[in-house]
């Protein structure tokens, strides 16, 4: 057992006996679970003297958890032993993933599952203590509403967030993403056999990718008008230039003993650009397909803070904010974040299957 | 010399294209301001000249834009609410505080990931996904309820607490580049010289100051280019929500709601060259750094 | 027998900034068709560079340099020679049977022509059963193997080699040495072969051309007489070591001049 183990085992176990003393002077029956969780808490420091699987430690931080959630409103006001339950069964949590990821195979991702556990535990630990904090706690709504609330807002407003999801998703950023995509690869290939236009656009490229053009959105939206096209104009904008500066640099990525090969073969400029320059491009382009995922949401979004009709996602964020009507907003984002990681996870699979041949991908 | 010579020509045509992209999109206009006038037979060098002056074109001139900045920065007087330079710097304020912040928060948070087995586990994976959903759009909301808790719970007065709130976002969108990358840099030092420093029995805290710390630099350095570009992105987004009044995003705004094209092109151009200076700023600090580790002059 | 390749006063001289390095001067050589012909030397004698404009992959800056009657340029164009990096170079987004074909690809053969020849390489280098494989899936012997194959597959009569096996280790290089004599035997080509291991230049060779560094140049021509049948035991014959013994002096020639300057 390491110290921080030890350390955590104590106070988990030490924690769980104070407020299980605490709790006594409540009626037995009242938030029965609870004081069942205090209790096996309690006897979890004959740790000390048997040894715990860690799987011990992984069952209390469940029941822990499923207790502190059933016992939320049953003490008026929220006793003291109630949040000591929680701070133990979050302590469990911890010991349980520092003992698990002690046990896994250090440097392997995965480890049949066990690997992918852990995030896992560390994401339902502070939904968990969302949850608690925000309604035993009684925070106002308006600072923070409780994951639950947004779940029932996201389930009450399906057809208001799908129309916004396709106003702002389908339409600008998957419309914008495409061409902006598209036009920074054909302008690369374009310029490929220009050395001076090379040297004249590629600083440019990489200079704009460190400036704010977001703030183009304004200008989009008077030329474009409020609907979709303007957001789109914006995606297009932003996404040009990292697709320019990532498939320039990826047409040079072939080494030079490639080029001659081709070179021996007496083989043509398209031969070369077909058979071994786009092929070596690969990675590259994936990398700006993959940024350019996110910046076009971003863009797309920001972009509707300047002006929409009255749908989209960026436009219901920014009204119900100054509605403060708080829990729209979260199941907004909730939308945006789950849109944005299948986006990335739909590039990150097209480029496992095409450029699987990478030492990246393939894991070498 | 001759690497400089294709981008000043690059940039000479990107001027010439400006110039000629204005006489079409503000023709209509033109058009319809001689048409009210009664004005006909207008030379073409005259209509050139007007579609490049109008007061509110759909596509401003570069002379216009530069004339408005140059106005703006230099001859207004800089505590005046009309000055750019008054906005820039209300944006500056709010980025460098959200960086400084951000940046501190990412290196911590690498120390501790690079430490501790648990913590990688547990927050890697998140840290990863989190740069793929666009936390931008949360702006809005931290700004409000930032502001209302700061004020309200707190008692701060109002503009501490807006710079507070802009600062917030702009130490997020900073966070996860300088966390990512600085794990990438504190993990890059190769497996035979932490094996060398195992030999000396070197204890964690020297193998990190003598070892990890020297090796992450360039990493550090790399996504603190791309941190600060992103807090001023997020300051400005921040900017933009109800109340604002000082700051670029603030300009922007307003020059939307009035047409304003002329100033929107400015405070853009302003953004800008705060951004090309905040990272020119970072790109200084880097050489100084190299230096004293007595890396080569490039 | 007519010539192959026939270097006259050859010169190459290649602007650096840090002034001009005289890569190959004065090179006189003629290399007959079948003949196994060796270049041995320090590094910076220019051996590679000789190979690469044979290939076309350098200008000469002097001198007259002829492959089959024709320049370098035309020879190239025509697809004369087949020519093998000191790396495979396979490319890694291509099965074996698929780098092995790029050649045929881009020279326009036709798919069942493609076949036929991939198949009758990848029997001659010993690569059959791992058509399917990608080049990270193999090991360093049979990735310089496959580029071997890549190299004969379109059936040049020259065969240029660049250091092939310089990243092997000595117990694969000596398999594939003897391989590529059978290969040689079998095909007929002629091939021109740069090393840096003398006993390689000697086991393979019927022509070894010694050459120097500062400027490059040839400074020995030794016409091998062993017996074209060559067992790897070979090496321990006298005849051998005195072929061996040459070619050690004609180095040693050219290091002390080195020395002198």
């Amino acid at each position: 057992m390491s110290q921080l183990q030890f350390f955590l085992a104590l106070v988990a176990g030490g924690l769980c006996a104070a407020a299980l003393a605490l709790s006594l002077v409540t009626p037995f029956e009242q938030g029965l679970l609870l004081k069942a969780f205090l209790a096996l808490g309690f006897l979890s420091l004959i740790r000390f003297f048997v040894p715990l699987g860690l799987w011990a430690d992984g069952a209390f931080a469940v029941l822990g958890a499923v207790a502190v959630l059933t016992a939320i409103g049953v003490f008026a006001p929220t006793p003291a032993f109630f949040w000591m339950a929680l701070i133990a069964a979050w302590l469990f949590a911890w010991l349980f993933v520092e003992r698990l990821s002690k046990a896994l195979a250090p440097g392997l991702a995965d480890n049949a599952g066990l690997g992918l556990l852990i995030p896992i535990v560390f994401g339902v630990t502070i939904l968990v203590a969302w949850e608690a904090i925000t309604r035993a706690g009684n925070v106002p709504q308006v600072i923070l509403p409780p994951p639950s609330m947004i779940w029932a807002r996201i389930t009450a407003s399906v057809p208001t967030l799908l129309a916004d999801f396709q106003q702002t998703f389908l339409k600008a950023v998957l419309i914008g993403y495409a061409l902006g995509c598209g036009l920074g690869f054909v302008v690369a290939i374009l310029i490929d056999r220009s050395p001076f236009l090379k040297s004249g656009l590629l600083p440019l490229g990489n200079f704009v990718s460190a400036l704010p053009i977001v703030g183009v959105a304004p200008i989009m939206v008077m030329w474009f008008g409020f609907d979709w096209p303007s957001k789109a104009a914006v995606v297009v904008i932003m996404t040009f230039f990292p697709m320019l500066v990532n498939t320039v640099a990826g047409l040079n990525a072939s080494s030079a003993i490639e080029r001659d090969l081709m070179r021996t073969y007496a083989a043509g400029y398209w031969q070369t650009l077909m058979k071994l320059r786009l092929p070596a491009a690969g990675p590259f382009i994936f990398n700006a397909l993959k940024i350019n995922s996110t910046l076009a949401l971003i863009g797309a979004i920001v972009a509707e803070f300047f002006g929409t009709p009255i749908v989209g996602m960026g436009f219901r964020i920014s009204t119900e904010v100054g509605r403060m009507n708080v829990d729209m907003v979260w199941a907004e984002i909730a939308v945006a974040a789950v849109a944005g990681s299948v986006f990335y996870g739909v590039i990150v699979l097209i480029e496992r299957g095409v450029t699987f041949w990478h030492p990246s991908v393939r894991g070498a | 010399m001759t690497r400089t010579l294709p981008l000043i020509i690059v940039l000479i045509a990107i001027v010439a294209i400006w110039y000629a992209a204005a006489i079409g999109l503000n023709a209509q206009w033109q058009n319809d301001v001689y048409r009210r006038g009664d004005v006909t037979n207008v030379p073409a060098t005259q209509f050139v000249l007007d579609t490049w002056n109008q007061e509110k074109p759909v596509l401003p001139t570069a002379h216009q834009v530069f004339g408005e900045l140059f106005k703006l920065t230099v001859l207004t007087d800089p505590t005046k609410p009309r000055s750019l330079v008054f906005h820039a710097w209300v944006t500056f304020s709010a980025t460098a505080l959200g960086f400084v912040m951000g940046s501190v928060l990412g290196i911590g948070l690498a120390v501790l990931i690079v430490h501790n087995e648990a913590m990688n586990r547990s927050l890697m994976p998140w840290i990863v996904a989190s740069q793929t959903i666009p936390i931008l759009a949360l702006a809005p909301l931290i700004v409000v309820i930032g502001f209302n808790i700061f004020t309200g719970t707190f008692g701060i007065p109002t503009d501490p607490a807006r710079l507070m709130s802009k600062a917030i976002i702009s130490a997020y969108l900073s966070f996860f580049p300088v966390a990512v990358g600085m794990v990438k840099g504190l993990r890059s030092p190769e497996a035979i010289q932490l094996d060398l420093m195992h030999t000396y029995n070197a204890t964690p805290n020297q193998t990190f100051w003598k070892l990890r710390w020297p090796a992450s630099m360039p990493f550090l350095f790399a996504s603190l280019k791309v941190g600060v570009a992103a807090s001023l992105v997020g300051a400005i987004v921040g900017e933009l929500p109800t109340g604002a009044v000082a700051g670029l995003g603030a300009r922007l705004l307003a020059g939307s709601y009035y047409s304003q094209t002329i100033q929107i092109w400015a405070a853009l151009f302003a953004a800008s060259i705060l951004a090309a200076l905040l990272v020119i700023a970072v790109g200084v600090v880097e050489k100084l750094v190299n230096r004293s580790m007595g890396a080569r002059p490039a | 027998m007519s010539a192959v390749v026939s270097a006259q006063n050859l010169g190459l001289t290649f602007r650096t900034n840090d002034g001009d390095v005289v890569a190959l001067s004065d090179v006189n050589l003629t290399i007959e068709k079948g003949e196994f012909v060796s270049f041995i030397g320090p590094s910076g004698c220019g051996k590679t560079t000789f190979l690469r404009t044979i290939a076309d992959l350098e200008q000469p800056t002097s001198g007259t340099l002829d492959i089959n009657g024709q320049t370098p340029e035309q020879a190239r164009k025509a697809r004369a020679y087949g020519y093998v990096f000191q790396a495979p170079a396979l490319y890694p987004w291509r099965t074996i049977e698929k780098n092995v074909a790029l050649p045929l690809e881009i020279m326009g053969y036709t798919s069942a022509q493609q076949a036929e020849r991939v198949k009758r390489t990848m029997d001659l280098v010993n690569l059959a059963g791992f058509e399917k494989k990608y080049p990270w899936q193999l090991s360093g012997g049979m990735q310089q193997r496959a580029s071997i194959a890549r190299a004969l597959a379109f059936d040049a009569d020259l065969l240029l080699m660049d250091e092939p096996f310089g990243a092997l280790d000595e117990i694969v290089r000596d398999h594939l040495n003897s391989e590529l004599l059978k290969l040689w035997e079998r095909t007929q080509k002629t091939i021109c072969f740069v090393t840096h291991s003398i006993p390689e230049a000697v086991y393979l060779s019927t022509k070894i051309v010694v050459m120097s560094p500062r400027p490059g140049r040839v400074t020995d021509i030794i016409e091998s007489d062993l017996p074209r049948a060559r067992p790897l035991d070979i090496r321990e014959s006298p005849e051998f070591l005195a072929i061996a013994a040459r070619v050690r002096d004609g180095l040693r020639a050219g290091h002390s001049y080195e020395e002198a300057v």
